[in-house]
């Protein structure tokens, strides 16, 4: 028999990003007992790692900004498949959440009458995002941690959730470990808030940290819940090429929002070749009117290089597979050239961008003020997730709900840059009202002790079996080499029939991976641990894009290039049968009532 | 052109513990963090590791590297001379979990002591305040903050005094600082950057500022300040002359 200590909760949050932390700051407000887990230590989530920005419709900077156009962006971004519901709630609560985080003390830079700043990303149509300079994630993160250690929430740092404990299908609590000892822990709780963040280290070219192993969309599949819309993986554009050590690591829409521009090997800005006809009427025609959109002028419309992230990705795509790269295959981003037309150019590259300024000199021996970067496409964000309610965030299974990237809906089959914080803040507070009240509403769940030792048993395997088993790391390895390969950004039936393939034979591999050493702070343990869920996402996001036949948003299919009139009316759902099969299927996407239409109708 | 280096890393826990080493290939523009993962891989699978974002902006991979304090994920090979075995040990300011990780838990405990922001009330009708930027500029300096603790881990006050039931070290300082300055704060915290935090102890040897990844001006920006502050507050303005200099 496993021990294990026990911390029962009203509220337990799962993941300490700007959702959990948002989620529990919200529950704890209302008076319930809350709890935190998360794999790392408090503030170091995913979301420290944000740049860009957070987006509001709060029209400091153009007044014509109002949530009528930030859902009609949002929505399109998304190609309709969005859920409505949550994308009109974003819309139209983003702004107050920003503001809440000023007062919570956060500084984001200001405009001249000294108001909060916003700047330009891709797909909006107003200057929208309030950020910090390119560290918008970690003045995000560190205002919400510093204002939640003072709200009454215990913070559970360095454990990891392995399983959710279920009462007759309903969330009766989590049981895990903490990394430091190795000790088992099970929470119980009668709310459960999943906001584990995302899935992005399953592909091996990735912006995302270690934690991006789809533990949350893993765990509510397996208690039984719907995962909706796994085929559309983000593979932003610009990730760093070179060395190959950092490939992957992002480099900030921000650059070409600040007016930086993509070139190939022959000098050519390539991507006015190839202007979507959805975006046609909103993009530049000339260089130099992008040029001055990028500078704040209200007449001129946005340059190409700030299209969709899934097409500006295509196209270095295809200016890389046509010959015409930089040298370690990707593109150049020049920022270099602004100089010519600011004065102290340098000086200004350097404050608009310090992250980035930095993270080439410092990794790649690069100075961005004098030279092009070389980029290239790196996978970044899960658009799919768990199916929740647009209202309270709760998924199919009674006391479970979800916010952040483990969820979806908000981004339909492509997500606008900026649009994730404040996701995480809007539904990260739904996430955490709702929670609270479901707790008050409903007593506390039964554990059953059989769940928690067959999930120590399981844990504990590994470590029966010894070095001699398969190695964890090599595991995770070769999933990443398959996925990227044969699920990446351009996707062919045979392929992914291939990579189901794979991913059976990496699971064999994976229910005979062997541990040395003890419990206390082993990373192969750790590693080990993570794998089942990783190859649960990589196959639900395999499954999914096999079925939908056509490319759409962050899906290209190169063998249904086209998108289709069919699919449009559809999402995907993917869910575990009783027999343990996964089972993927269609489900009509839900009608836009009439007044959202219309809006979507006028901005078109 | 992959060549072969050794690393010499500390292994052990509370208890004790001694170098081992490790020879793995090397490749163009890799880190010491890529050479630890690729030895963990290889080699030593249970070596126990802290690291996240491996970009420099989480402030997990603390270490020592060669005896300086670093982020692992931002030091890269070619900076070191890799004729000699690299020597990875853990920061020594906080007791040791295992191998390269320690607890640096103590530092949660003491930021949770330390009076939260207070705003004024708002400025404008709709709940929002003004601020101009050149007013937000010298506390977003602060708030690049990472919280690698490379600065605490430095601090002679913690790492020989062990003072850490008195002294809140420079990352604290700078957390102070950036409340103190926030241009809409109304907290007073002086008395207890005097009495509860010893500021005193500080001697400004500036060994936190030089080790600081976001290049913080630790020193001149927040500390001194701050001790300005306590000796505006509590002593003779004769004094004064004395304590900053
Ligand atoms: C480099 C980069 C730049 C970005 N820039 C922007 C931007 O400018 N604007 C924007 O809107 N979005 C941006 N994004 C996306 C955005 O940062 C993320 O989508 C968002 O931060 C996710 O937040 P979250 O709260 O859902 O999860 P996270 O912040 O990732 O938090 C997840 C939490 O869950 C915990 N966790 C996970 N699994 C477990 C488990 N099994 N047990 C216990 N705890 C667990 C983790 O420890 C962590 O605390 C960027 C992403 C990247 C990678
Ligand atoms: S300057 Fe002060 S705080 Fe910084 S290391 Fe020296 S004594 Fe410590
Ligand atoms: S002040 Fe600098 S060195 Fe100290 S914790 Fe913050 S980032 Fe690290
Ligand atoms: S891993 Fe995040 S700073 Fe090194």
């Amino acid at each position: 028999m496993a021990e294990y200590r026990t911390h029962p909760y009203d509220v337990l949050v799962i993941g300490a990003g700007g959702a959990g932390l948002r989620a529990a700051i919200e529950a704890a407000a209302s008076g319930v007992k809350v709890g935190v887990v998360c794999k790392s230590l408090l503030g170091k989530a995913h979301t420290v790692m944000a740049e860009g920005g957070v987006a509001a419709a709060m029209a400091n900077v153009d007044d014509r900004d109002n949530w009528r156009v930030h859902f009609a962006d949002t929505m399109r971004g998304g190609q309709y498949l969005n859920n409505w519901r949550m994308a009109e709630l974003h819309a139209r609560e983003a702004p107050d959440r920003v503001r809440e985080l000023e007062a919570w003390g956060a500084l984001f830079d200001r405009t001249r009458d000294g108001k909060i700043l916003q700047r330009n990303f891709g797909g909006h149509r107003y200057p929208r995002l309030a950020h910090v300079g390119d560290r918008t994630g970690l003045e995000m993160i560190r205002t919400l941690q510093d204002h939640g250690i003072h709200s009454g929430m215990d913070v559970h740092m360095e454990c990891t959730v392995l399983s959710l404990v279920m009462d007759a299908g309903r969330v009766a609590g989590a049981f895990g470990y903490d990394r430091e000892k190795g000790h088992f822990i099970l929470w119980p709780a009668k709310a459960v808030v999943l906001a584990t963040g995302g899935v992005g280290r399953a592909f091996k070219i990735s912006s995302n940290s270690w934690e991006y192993t789809g533990d949350g969309h893993a765990l509510a599949y397996r208690a039984g819940a719907e995962l909706l819309d796994m085929e559309f993986v983000q593979f932003h554009p610009t990730g760093m090429v070179w060395p190959i050590s950092v490939r992957g690591i992002l480099v900030t829409e921000g650059v070409r929002g600040e007016g930086g521009v993509l070139r190939n090997s022959e000098g050519k800005r390539f991507m006015f070749d190839d202007i979507p006809d959805l975006y046609k009427a909103q993009t530049a025609d000339t260089e130099e009117e992008g040029w001055r959109y990028t500078q704040g002028d209200k007449d001129a419309r946005r340059p190409p290089e700030l299209l969709t992230r899934d097409h500006v990705a295509r196209c270095i795509n295809r200016e890389v597979k046509a010959g015409r790269g930089s040298p370690h295959g990707g593109v150049f981003l020049d920022i270099a050239w602004t100089k010519e037309r600011i004065k102290d150019g340098a000086e200004h590259i350097k404050r608009k961008l310090p992250s980035m300024y930095h993270q080439f000199k410092q990794l790649a021996d690069i100075d961005i003020t004098k030279e092009p970067m070389e980029v290239g496409p790196t996978t970044h964000y899960m658009m799919g997730g768990v199916r929740v309610d647009g209202d309270t965030q709760m998924s199919t299974i009674p006391g479970l709900f979800a916010a952040g990237e483990v969820a979806a809906g908000l981004h339909g089959a492509n997500r606008l840059g900026g649009n994730s914080l404040s996701d995480l803040l809007v539904f990260g507070r739904r996430a955490g009202q709702y929670a609270a009240e479901f707790a008050k509403a409903n007593g506390a769940a039964a554990v059953d002790d059989a769940q928690v030792q067959s999930a120590a048993k399981k844990a504990i395997e590994p470590f029966e079996r010894g070095p001699a088993g398969e190695n964890p790391y090599k595991i995770q390895y070769d999933l990443q080499d398959s996925m990227q390969e044969l699920v990446g950004i351009v996707r062919l039936e045979n392929e992914m029939e291939q990579a189901l393939g794979a991913i059976a034979k990496l699971q064999t591999r994976a229910d005979k991976v062997g541990i040395d050493g003890n419990r206390m702070y082993n990373n192969g343990w750790h590693t080990a641990m993570d794998l089942e869920n990783m190859l649960t996402v990589s196959e639900a996001i395999t499954r999914a894009a096999l079925l939908r036949k056509e490319s759409r948003g962050a899906q290209f299919r190169d063998d249904y290039p086209d998108k289709s009139a069919e699919w449009a009316k559809f999402n995907i759902i993917a869910r575990r049968a009783e027999s343990g099969e996964m089972v993927i299927n269609k489900r009509p996407v839900t009608e836009l009532p009439a007044e959202l239409k219309q809006i979507i109708e006028e901005m078109k | 052109m992959a060549t072969q280096a050794l690393f010499r890393i500390w292994r052990g826990d509370a208890s004790g513990g001694k170098f081992q080493d490790y020879k793995t290939e090397v490749d163009e523009g890799m880190v010491v963090l890529d050479a630890v993962h690729r030895i963990q891989a290889e080699q030593a699978p249970d070596l126990a590791v802290r690291w996240n974002c491996k970009a420099g902006k989480c402030g997990s991979c603390s270490a020592e590297v060669n005896g300086m304090p670093k982020l692992m994920c931002m030091t890269r090979l070619n900076q070191l001379n890799l004729n000699m075995p690299v020597i990875i040990e853990p920061m020594h300011a906080f007791p040791s979990i295992r191998d390269l990780v320690t607890d640096v838990s103590w530092n949660y405990r003491v930021k949770k002591t330390i009076k939260p922001f207070k705003p004024r009330s708002p400025d404008a009708p709709d709940g929002t305040w003004r601020m101009q930027q050149k007013d937000v500029d010298r506390v977003q300096e602060f708030r690049k903050c990472i919280e690698c603790f490379l600065c605490q881990d430095v601090c002679h006050v913690l790492r020989e005094h062990h003072k850490h039931d008195e002294f809140i070290g420079p990352r604290f300082f700078v957390y102070a600082a950036a409340l103190e300055m926030h241009p809409l704060d109304t907290e007073d915290r002086v008395a207890d950057l005097k009495d509860k935090y010893s500021i005193g102890y500080c001697n400004i040897t500036t060994c936190c500022r030089q080790v600081c990844p976001e290049n913080i001006t630790i020193t001149e920006n927040a500390i001194i300040p701050l001790k300005e502050r306590v000796v505006d507050k509590f002593f003779d303005p004769l004094k004064h002359l004395f304590n900053i200099l």
